[in-house]
């Protein structure tokens, strides 16, 4: 049993250096955003919001902000509206060729994004069209259709289609069901697909660099930009303010799909 | 109730016209792109010859970027395997009431942005960065040693982006195993080090397996960390295809090693899923 101790410590400080290592970099550019020094570097000197100020008076860095919510919210429709009543058809119904369409829906997660980029350019290039915000729109819901189908797939697997037969057996019509019981059913499942489907979008660089112009520039192609230049202290405070908004949305809507499921759920 | 047929279809139709149109046709267009002639005015010339493959192998420049790519990619499968096993087997034993917190803490670099997560390794790495800092400070060396814009850096920042997928999919196989198996094996007199060696490690080898067939075709398509992270000569096979079609306008060359680059991907993707089989991966993803 002492060997077991001593064995399982060590797993013990392992993991914990594993979570030192992946979030020392991370915890550094939240720091590194409040040094007022020029260069965006240690040591610290001093504690000041100037980098942040700065940041909220560049007028580019707002547009491509603008863009980026815009072309979020856009593609986190778009995909759910098409991936959820596919991921319904896989989970609810049994038809031939199944599992083959399921893998061709799901494995364009494993083309890598700058053979997607060229793929789709190539064909707007040849159906003489110019880069356009339709463009990065289509070019994102590609992108994110096949994680949509896997986490709505994921969460509809649990809803048993005895709810709406029980609803239907005792008198509602199918509508009725589907407001009643389906759709809060559902819920859940549909905004966790809009969720990740938008930040999928919002974080994209690889594919949306092949595909923005320079109007539509996104924040991640604008943070790629401005690194050709350099680290300065105002990407750290763009990349301190990114951080907080994208982990506290997930955390958010965790938070609240659990109500979600407490209030309509089945429990 | 009796289903209709057509029904799911019909649900289908949406995604599968969009699959269908927005990226196998377009990935149809790369391949035959890549048989065209590019003249010298830089029009491209519809065509069936193979010169843009010839092109790629007649010297090393454009193979040697491959290989690069083929042994960062290995390297970085290596190193996530040996860092995601312990933690991920650390999750499966574990029976601390701060379980879901700590694993909700591994999801969350998935939320961080790609590009912040890589470039703040430049706060750790570069000259007058984190480690450069405290070497100076302590007085070890008295000039910043060069960390940045090397192989390491770029291996750095796609351990930092991969590293999660790798310790989810063996926590997802390892998840699997009754833990009555390794008590059995220990009550037979077994150590717990044999315990783990002969009954819980063969076990969660599908895990492993998965994580490493992910973390392998995920490196071999990236860009941005070489990009960021690396110096001249650490250009992988993503940043060649970025710098013909969006550099120079090559759109057939750049197609040519598109199409290398996808066929490498397919051969292995196929390989795997006649072996081990490609559903343990779309398993894990979905839990994230």
């Amino acid at each position: 049993m002492k060997s077991f101790f001593s064995g399982w410590t060590l797993i013990k400080l392992y993991t914990l250096m594993v979570y030192v290592w992946m979030f020392t970099p991370i915890v550094a550019v939240v720091i590194l955003a409040f040094n007022p020094q020029q260069f965006g570097s240690f040591p610290m000197e001093g504690f000041s919001f100037k980098w942040f100020v700065k940041l909220s008076h560049n007028s580019t860095i707002l547009d491509a902000f603008q863009n980026s919510m815009v072309l979020g919210t856009l593609t986190a429709v778009l995909t759910t509206s098409i991936g959820v009543p596919a991921a319904l058809a896989f989970i609810r119904y049994e038809f031939k060729g199944k599992e083959f369409l399921n893998t061709l829906l799901i494995a364009p997660i494993m083309i890598p994004e700058v053979v997607l980029g060229v793929a789709l350019l190539l064909f707007i290039r040849w159906l003489q069209q110019p880069k356009s915000f339709v463009l990065l729109l289509i070019g994102h819901v590609v992108l994110t259709l096949p994680y949509v189908l896997l986490i709505v797939q994921a969460r509809l697997v649990g809803i048993k289609r005895e709810y709406e037969e029980a609803a239907l057996s005792l008198g509602a019509n199918p509508f009725q069901t589907f407001r009643e019981v389906t759709f809060p059913l559902l819920a859940p499942a549909i905004f966790a697909g809009m969720l990740f489907s938008f930040t999928i979008s919002f974080d994209d660089v690889t594919a949306t660099l092949f595909w923005a112009t320079a109007q539509n520039q996104t924040v991640p192609v604008k943070i790629f930009g401005m690194l050709r230049n350099s680290i300065s202290p105002e990407i750290n405070a763009l990349g301190a303010v990114m951080i907080v908004l994208t982990v506290s949305i997930p955390l958010a809507a965790g938070w609240l799909s659990r109500r979600f499921a407490r209030g309509v759920g089945p429990s | 109730m009796k289903e209709k047929a057509w029904k799911p279809w019909l649900l289908l139709s949406p995604s599968l016209t969009a699959v269908f149109l927005l990226l196998v046709v377009p990935v149809c267009f790369v391949v035959v792109y890549s048989f065209w002639l590019r003249a010298p005015s830089g029009q491209d010339i519809p065509a069936f010859q193979l010169g843009n493959y010839a092109k790629f192998f007649a010297d090393f420049f454009y193979p040697g970027i491959l290989l690069n790519t083929l042994r960062v990619a290995l390297e970085t499968v290596a190193l996530c395997l040996l860092m995601g096993y312990v933690p991920a087997y650390f999750f499966y034993k574990t029976e601390s009431r701060l379980k879901p917190y700590l694993m909700l803490l591994v999801m969350l670099p998935f939320w961080i942005s790609f590009i912040i997560r890589t470039l703040s390794w430049i706060n750790i790495l570069g000259d007058s960065g984190l480690i450069n800092h405290l070497l100076m400070k302590s007085g070890l060396i008295t000039s910043p040693i060069p960390l940045l814009y090397n192989e390491g850096a770029v291996i750095m920042g796609l351990l930092q982006y991969l590293l999660p997928f790798m310790i989810l999919n063996i926590y997802v196989s390892l998840d699997g195993i009754d833990k009555s198996l390794a008590e059995a094996a220990k009550s037979l007199g077994c150590t717990e080090w044999q315990a783990f060696k002969e009954v819980t490690l063969p076990l969660s080898l599908p895990g492993v397996s998965a994580g490493c067939l992910l973390v392998f075709v995920l490196t071999c398509g990236t860009y941005l960390p070489p990009m960021i992270l690396g110096g001249p000569g650490n250009d992988m096979i993503a940043n060649l295809i970025f710098k013909r079609v969006i550099g120079t306008l090559d759109w057939p060359f750049g197609s040519a090693i598109s199409a290398i680059l996808l066929l490498l991907l397919v051969i292995i993707v196929y390989t795997y899923n006649r072996y081990m089989g490609i559903n343990q991966i779309f398993k894990s993803l979905s839990n994230g």
